[in-house]
C-alpha cells in the first residue's frame, strides 16, 4: 500500500480557516496584498481574502515563464496570464500556494513579483509543508507539516460546489 | 525533396513536437492551436513594469534578413528580447538569387557561434529548408529554424498571428466567411493564411483577385474563387487585404494601380457589402490609395495595428516552444 487513505490527509478547509486565523493578526486589511500561485493558491487566496476581509483585489500568477526546469521539461502546458491588479511597488504582498514542497515555484514566484515592482514585504502563506526543499525557502504561515514520497504528489482540487480537498497522486 | 518526404513532416521532431516551423502547411490543427493557446499570456507580459520573461535567458537568436524587412524583424527581435534571448541581427543583402551554398556556409559560421536558432527571411522560397535540412544532415538539429518569409512559398508566422487576431475578435473559427483579397499570385502570406484557415475550419475561405493575379489551380488548397470584388466581400466577417507586390511584378499584370484600386481596393463602399461587424486585416505595409483606402485603414473596423502587438505575442510562443522541444 503506497497510497495514502483520504482520512489520512488533511482536511482543506479546516486548514484554510486555521491559515486565516494565523495571517489576521499581521495582516493590515487595507494593505495586504495577496497573490495566489495557480491553481490550487488562487482558491486557497480567495477563501483568505473573504476570510481576512481584504480590500486590495488579490492577483494570481502562473509562474510557468519562471520556472528553472524550462531546459529540461519546456513550456509547461496550459500556461496561463498571471494578473497582478495592484501595484507591486512598496506594498505587502503575500505569496499563497496550497503546498509547499521543493520551493523552486516560490522562487519562481517571487522572480515574477519583482518584475512588476519592488514590493516592501513578501510573505508567504501555505495550507500545507510536505518538506523535501530544494532551496532556502520557509513559510511564514503555514498551519500543517506532513511528509510524502517523492514518487506521490500532493495537489487541491475543488469540487462543482466550491469544497477544497486534498488529493494524492503516483508520479 | 527527399527532406520533407523523409519520417513525416520536418517540421516536428519523433514526439511530434514542433522542432522548426517552416510552413503552416501539413502542421495538425493541434499544433496551431496549441501555438494560439501559448502566444495569449505573452500578451500579459507586454504590460509589465519590466516587459520581460527568463525564458531564452542564455540563449542566442540570429536574424538571418536576406531580403528587406522592418516591421517583421523588429517583432522577432522584441519577442526574442522579451524572452531575454541575446539577438544578432544580420542584414544580408543579396544580388542574385542562388547564393544555395553561401546560404549553408552562414550558417555553418553562426553555428560554430553557438547558435540556438535561426529567424530566416531569404527571397527564394525554400531556403529556410535549406537550412533545417542542412543542420538535421550534419547532427546540429538542437539549432531551430524559423521561417520569416521565403520568397512566394510561405510566411508561418504572419499567418499564425493573423488567426490570433482574428481568434481575438471572433472567438471561434468554425462559423466565418474569410476573404483574402489582393495579389494572392505573389504572396507568401496568402498561401499561409489559407492553410492556417482551413486547418483550423474555417468553412468558407475566398480568395478575390484578378485572374492575373492568381496562381493557376489555388481553387486546390480548398478556397472559393471570385474576380469581383462586390461578389466576393458579400456577407464576410474578415477581410484580409494583401499587398500589391510591385517590387515582384514581372511584365503588366496590371493595367495601372489607379485601376488597381478602382477594382480591388477595399474603399468604405465596398466594405459595406461585408458583415457589419467585419473587421479588416491588413500584414503591412500598406499600399494607400492601391489595395487600401485610408477612411477604411484608419477606420473603426480595422484592426490592422492589434496585428502588429499580437504578432510579438505569437512570435514569443513560437520561439518558446520550439527551444523548448
Amino acid at each position: 500500500m503506497t497510497n495514502l487513505q483520504p482520512m489520512q490527509l488533511p482536511d482543506a478547509e479546516a486548514l484554510c480557516s486555521a491559515l486565516a486565523e494565523a495571517m489576521r493578526p499581521c495582516v493590515d486589511s487595507g494593505r495586504t496584498a495577496l497573490v495566489g500561485i495557480h491553481t490550487g493558491g488562487v482558491w486557497v487566496a480567495e477563501r483568505l481574502h473573504a476570510a481576512l476581509g481584504l480590500k486590495i483585489p488579490s492577483g494570481s500568477m502562473d509562474v510557468s515563464f519562471y520556472r528553472d526546469d524550462f531546459n529540461q521539461r519546456g513550456l509547461h502546458a496550459n500556461a496561463r496570464a498571471s494578473h497582478i491588479p495592484f501595484d507591486v511597488e512598496g506594498a505587502h504582498v503575500v505569496i499563497v500556494d496550497d503546498v509547499l514542497y521543493t520551493g523552486r515555484t516560490i522562487r519562481a514566484a517571487m522572480n515574477e513579483l519583482f518584475d512588476f515592482g519592488r514590493p516592501a514585504r513578501i510573505d508567504l502563506a501555505v495550507l500545507t509543508d510536505r518538506g523535501g526543499r530544494e532551496l532556502p525557502i520557509a513559510p511564514t504561515f503555514c498551519p500543517h507539516a506532513m511528509s510524502l514520497p517523492p514518487a506521490q504528489m500532493l495537489a487541491l482540487e475543488r469540487a462543482a460546489d466550491g469544497g477544497l480537498s486534498f488529493r494524492v497522486m503516483e508520479k | 525533396m527527399n527532406f520533407m518526404s523523409a519520417g513525416g513532416n520536418p517540421q516536428l521532431n519523433k514526439h511530434g513536437e514542433l522542432n522548426h516551423l517552416l510552413t503552416i502547411e501539413g502542421l495538425p490543427r493541434e499544433v496551431l492551436a496549441r501555438i494560439l493557446d501559448t502566444a495569449a499570456p505573452f500578451s500579459e507580459v507586454a504590460e509589465r513594469e519590466v516587459k520581460k520573461v527568463p525564458l531564452l535567458r542564455g540563449k542566442s537568436v540570429f536574424n538571418l534578413f536576406f531580403e528587406n524587412s522592418t516591421r517583421t524583424r523588429t517583432t522577432f527581435e522584441i519577442a526574442a528580447k522579451r524572452l531575454s534571448a541575446d539577438v544578432i541581427n544580420l542584414n544580408i543583402s543579396t544580388s542574385s538569387a542562388n547564393k544555395g551554398e553561401t546560404l549553408l556556409d552562414t550558417a555553418d559560421n553562426l553555428a560554430a557561434m553557438q547558435a540556438d536558432m535561426f529567424v530566416v527571411r531569404h527571397a527564394s522560397s525554400g531556403a529556410p529548408y535549406l537550412i533545417a535540412q542542412h543542420l538535421a544532415a550534419t547532427g546540429r538539429d538542437h539549432i531551430h529554424v524559423v521561417n520569416a518569409g521565403d520568397g512566394r512559398h510561405a510566411h508561418p508566422t504572419q499567418g499564425l498571428l493573423d488567426m490570433y487576431t482574428i481568434r481575438h475578435y471572433k472567438k471561434d473559427f468554425s462559423q466565418l466567411t474569410v476573404a483574402v483579397v489582393g495579389d494572392v499570385l505573389h504572396s507568401r502570406v496568402a498561401r499561409s493564411q489559407i492553410h492556417a484557415l482551413t486547418t483550423l475550419g474555417v468553412p468558407e475561405v475566398r480568395v478575390i483577385a484578378p485572374k492575373t493575379l492568381l496562381p493557376t489551380g489555388i481553387e486546390r488548397l480548398g478556397v472559393r474563387v471570385f474576380n469581383d470584388m462586390r461578389e466576393g466581400l458579400r456577407g464576410v466577417d474578415v477581410v484580409m487585404m494583401l499587398r500589391l507586390q510591385n517590387e515582384r511584378m514581372q511584365g503588366a499584370l496590371l493595367p495601372s494601380t489607379q485601376e488597381y484600386f478602382k477594382s480591388y481596393g477595399l474603399t468604405p463602399e465596398k466594405l459595406a457589402l461585408a458583415k457589419p461587424d467585419a473587421i479588416v486585416m491588413h500584414p503591412g505595409p500598406m499600399n494607400r490609395g492601391v489595395e487600401i483606402d485610408s477612411a477604411v485603414a484608419d477606420g473603426s473596423q480595422a484592426v490592422i495595428l492589434p496585428q502588429v502587438t499580437f504578432g510579438i505575442a505569437v512570435r514569443m510562443a513560437v520561439m518558446v516552444m520550439l527551444a523548448g522541444n
